[in-house]
């Protein structure tokens, strides 16, 4: 169907788009990529918003060398993303996630601050981050503030943002030496919402698991997570298996989706060994 | 407090090479205003939500789905339809191979799978057809069943690379 926007602004700077946030009591929503809100627009899962257009805002472009962590800006897009040299080496579950995302068209104008800001719990760039314990960089308009993305998701399409705060940048830290970062994921066809997906992370500190169309919202499987730190991966399947509340849909059922989520797992823990199935 | 929000836009832009100067719902579909406004009915509006590859259009260079992208949005942008496209020549080689190969048959999804094949050609070489398809796994043809779609882009990126043996 045809979208039904009550009214269009183009943000000239940060500032600016936090203004007319503010100004528009609640009915304001950024448009920044739009290969979501665009689509949920058209489909009238949302009608009437005030539409913030932030995807001229230079600043919020870009990926940066911090140090100890890169700072990928929100509206670094797919497919810069999935060819960054800095997000190559320093974050690899990022650049992976790319190709799992929808086509390549989509993956031109989608952004990622766009799609945790989004936070389909179908989608990979949520899963990947909390994975990869990021921090998010949030600007209001009583100025900038920090959240762990621990803290960010708090459900089904659901953030910690307030209504006049823009996502400006993720901050990830940088993969240490020996550091392996797996996705995997079974989807019916390329391009589809994953049945499925799975993000495995580890560290010295240890693992760190997410997965993705399996709940309400990305979830650290921290179950899992403590059977594999102890080296037992049949206790981490059968311990993955059971923390997780898929739902049942046409594509798959819930039961389906945790036999999935097992199999996943034991592909992870077998590609990060080397021994790939 | 809406009175900074417009439910009109003026937007100034290039479409195939001409100079275009419009006012736009604040919602309109970029592939609404090619087709209604500038009578380009060339891309096509069809699932209306990201999913066929009917509307694809060539946006600053690189394709874009012309029903999650608003017109009011490109202001400033260079845009390229399948008409441009095709009178400056620039796909007439595709063109040819579609027919040769029987590429197409209603046709529906046929601009939007040219402009889509243009960006993956465009890159040179001649992709594995595995990267074919992936690169057209978002443009859906329910005639052809694919097969024809993949040779006709195969061949030209022969032909264009000079590594043709037919």
């Amino acid at each position: 169907m045809k979208a039904s926007v009550g009214g269009y602004a183009r943000a000239t700077d940060l500032q600016h788009a936090i203004k007319l946030l503010d100004s528009a009591d609640g009915m304001a929503r950024v448009l920044a990529g739009g290969q979501s809100l665009v689509a949920a627009m058209n489909m009238r899962l949302t009608a009437g918003d005030l539409l913030v257009d932030i995807s001229r805002l230079s600043e919020l472009r870009g990926v940066t060398d911090e140090g100890d962590t890169i700072r990928i800006g929100a509206l670094t897009r797919h497919v810069e993303v999935g060819d960054n040299a800095l997000i190559k080496e320093h974050a690899p579950l990022l650049a992976d996630a790319v190709k799992f995302i929808a086509h390549a068209t989509i993956r031109n104008r989608g952004t990622i601050g766009g799609a945790l800001a989004h936070a389909d719990p179908a989608a990979e760039f949520p899963a990947c981050v909390l994975a990869l314990g990021a921090t998010l960089q949030i600007m209001g308009p009583d100025g900038g503030r920090t959240i762990a993305v621990e803290d960010f998701f708090l459900g089904l399409f659901e953030t910690d943002l307030e209504p006049e705060e823009v996502l400006m940048a993720i901050t990830i830290p940088k993969a240490e030496a020996g550091e392996r970062q797996v996705l995997q994921e079974v989807t019916r066809r390329s391009g589809d919402y994953a049945l499925a997906g799975l993000c495995l992370v580890k560290r010295q500190a240890g693992h760190r698991l997410t997965m993705l169309s399996v709940g309400e919202q990305p979830e650290l499987a921290t179950g899992a997570m403590a059977m594999l730190d102890a080296g037992n991966i049949d206790g981490a399947v059968a311990a993955l298996r059971a923390e997780i509340d898929p739902s049942s849909d046409t594509n798959a059922s819930a039961s389906y989706r945790r036999h999935i989520a097992g199999v996943l797992l034991r592909r992870a823990v077998d590609q990060m060994t080397g021994d790939v199935r | 407090m809406s009175e900074m929000f417009r439910d009109k836009v003026e937007i100034d832009l290039t479409v195939n090479g001409e100079a275009v100067q419009a006012r736009v719902p604040a919602g309109q579909h970029a592939v609404d205003f090619l087709r209604q406004e500038l009578g380009l009915t060339g891309a096509h509006a069809s699932c209306e939500h990201g999913v066929c590859g009917a509307c694809t259009i060539r946006v600053d260079g690189e394709t874009v789905r012309g029903c999650l992208t608003l017109a009011a949005q490109l202001d400033g942008a260079d845009i390229w339809t399948v008409e441009g496209l095709s009178d400056t020549d620039a796909i007439r080689d595709l063109q040819d191979a579609f027919v040769a190969r029987n590429a197409l048959q209603c046709g529906f999804c046929t601009p939007g799978m040219l402009v889509a094949v243009e960006e993956l050609l465009a890159k040179g070489g001649v992709p594995d057809r595995a990267v074919i398809r992936e690169h057209l796994s978002g443009n859906y043809c329910r005639c052809t069943g694919y097969e024809a779609i993949v040779d006709a882009v195969e061949s030209v990126a022969q032909k264009r690379t000079g590594k043709v043996t037919s």
